[in-house]
């Protein structure tokens, strides 16, 4: 065999130089394999979420309509609608969020930039890392314990909320301070040489990088809260409450309350005679309705991300 | 003494004395004793790892976020020692600080050279915009960016992300500035502009510039200081440090690349 004459070898290069070698093509193996892999992978991840949401749509299809929402349970829940338990997850999640969400992002900017790195700190960090594996069926018997009887809120819509806060919040604090240490040194000491004080940094700079990992790790937070039902079925959700049609205020904050989750569950496993698609349409609308606060929070971050002030 | 004797007598602007730093059990500088006078251009040499950036850390005290940064001796910022300083965020305003890389903050031109400004208090805005144009100018970057003052900063190139970092330095109005490698990230035309700029500069300040750049310090600065592996090997007058015969035979080894 004699080497062929191309540009490479009247330049005296080798003729290989553009020859596949064993090793080159080894290495196109693994990298087509490897795609492929990966591929599979985020198939296998995305196959239940839509096999999930299609099922539930299917089966709950006869149930919706927009009075199944508005209208409240009736003839021993088989009829009627789901609206005393939305409002009830609707003032759950959020007054769990607005006690959860300054307690968690403040002490959390606190941590990673004030505290110094000492056992304290670190002892600190460590509790909030376990706290944020703690089962919530465990939330649900402190909440039990601290707030309906310690604190004399009773079976109620502030004590199911501040369990629901106390659930979120080790979370919440993990989620923030991740945010904050993904904004580089480097920004902070710029500020820090031109004279900004701690608090100017932080303001100037360190939150409006780190705002919208903030926001993400609190919005998965409203879809968790929204979405157990041990730490509530323990400190204020209930079987039924006799609420108004469409009333937008049904729960003084001492009331016990109802709420989506509690409600299926209540459907599915303590109630006789329920038509098939009432227990599906219910999953479908908190189902939606934590699509819809996830799709506000990703607008939100998106117009933050351009404006990178505020 | 030979040269470099300015027009008034110089009194410190400056005063180091026995400086030592160390991080957890590692001392980095081991007994600093310089002074640096008023409206001159010190340049501090030396191989990587012998303390530079440490020592300025210490000027204005950034070493102060160190985790487990130790400092004693004394540092003297006219007459009076830094350490001792209660507000350090205003104290830090009297130093303007150039690090190597640049690092333009994300937010926009102007607001970039306002930053500080209005971190001490400064909203108006025709002064504000005066300041910024000026620092600009002084960077040698306002006729690039004067018609986008309101781009992200970090979009600017590597090069004028740097002028921009030292137009931030300038902006509030420093009695010293430190520029620690201001060169590594910019190109030599633009180096010798702001080269330039800093002979201008020395009349409103004192400038302390760290440098690889031996021939920079050479060119540049009034007198020299030689650091080796935290100890000060020599500090003097150009034409003493650069000459052939240096105070130490170390300084003649590592201008003249017989290091090692």
């Amino acid at each position: 065999m004699t080497e062929p004459r191309t540009p490479a070898v009247e330049a005296g290069l080798p003729a290989s130089l553009f020859a596949e070698t064993a090793f080159g093509r080894r290495k196109l193996r693994q990298e087509a394999a490897a795609r492929v892999l990966f591929l599979v992978m985020t198939l296998m991840m995305i196959a239940p979420l839509v096999a999930i949401v299609s099922y539930v749509l299917v089966q709950a299809w006869p149930a919706l309509s927009l009075e199944f929402i508005l209208d409240v349970p009736r003839n021993r829940m088989t009829e009627g609608g789901i609206w005393p338990a939305l409002v009830g997850t609707i003032y759950l999640v959020t007054i769990s969020l607005l006690v959860a969400a300054p307690i968690g992002v403040l002490a959390a900017v606190y941590l990673n930039e004030y505290a110094k790195d000492s056992w304290f700190t670190r002892a600190i960090h460590l509790a909030v890392v376990n706290l944020a594996g703690v089962p919530s069926i465990v939330h649900a018997l402190f909440g039990l314990g601290a707030f309906v009887y310690a604190a004399h809120l009773g079976f109620s819509v502030i004590a199911a909320s501040l369990t629901l806060a106390i659930m979120t919040l080790p979370v919440i604090i993990a989620s923030t301070r991740e945010a904050l240490a993904s904004v580089p040194m480097s920004f902070r000491e710029a500020c820090w040489n031109v004279g900004a004080s701690r608090w100017q940094t932080i303001r100037g700079v360190v939150l409006p990088n780190a705002i919208s990992g903030i926001l993400t790790g609190v919005i998965l937070q409203v879809s968790r809260a929204a979405g157990e039902t041990a730490p509530i079925m323990f400190t204020g959700a209930v079987l039924y409450k006799a609420v108004d049609r469409g009333s937008l205020l049904p729960y003084y904050l001492d009331d016990q309350v109802m709420a989506l989750s509690m409600h299926l569950y209540v459907l599915t496993t303590q109630v006789p005679n329920v038509p098939q698609a009432v227990p599906y349409a219910t999953a479908l609308v908190l189902l939606a309705s934590v699509l819809l606060v996830n799709t506000l929070a990703i607008g939100l971050r998106v117009w933050l991300r351009n404006r990178k002030r505020w | 003494m030979v040269g470099m004797v300015t027009a008034e007598p110089a009194h410190a602007m400056i005063h180091v004395e026995d400086l030592c730093v160390s991080y957890g059990h590692r001392e980095v500088i081991h007994g600093l004793s310089f002074d640096v006078k008023a409206h001159e251009i010190l340049a501090v040499i030396g191989p990587a790892q012998s303390g530079k950036t440490s020592l300025l850390r210490c000027l204005n005290r950034t070493i102060d976020f160190v985790v487990d940064a130790h400092v004693s001796g004394s540092v003297r910022l006219g007459g009076e020692d830094v350490r001792t300083v209660r507000n350090v965020f205003d104290f830090r305003r009297r130093i303007g600080m150039v690090a190597p890389l640049p690092v333009g903050l994300p937010m926009s031109i102007y607001d970039n050279v306002a930053f500080g400004p209005r971190c001490a208090g400064l909203t108006v805005k025709p002064d504000l915009d005066a300041l910024v144009e000026r620092c600009l100018r002084h960077a040698a970057l306002w006729d690039e960016v004067k018609d986008r003052l309101d781009m992200l900063g970090t979009k600017l190139s590597g090069g004028q992300q740097q002028r921009l970092t030292i137009a931030r330095a300038l902006s509030h109005q420093p009695d010293v500035l430190c520029l620690d490698e201001f060169s590594i990230a910019i190109d030599p035309v633009t180096t010798m502009r702001i080269e330039e700029v800093l002979r201008e500069l020395k009349r409103e300040m004192t400038i302390i510039l760290v440098t690889n750049l031996t021939q920079q310090a050479r060119r540049l600065a009034d007198r020299t200081l030689f650091l080796l592996a935290g100890n000060l090997v020599e500090v003097g007058p150009n034409d003493m440090v650069f000459s052939e015969q240096p105070a130490d035979r170390r300084t003649y080894d590592y201008i003249n690349g017989l290091f090692g």
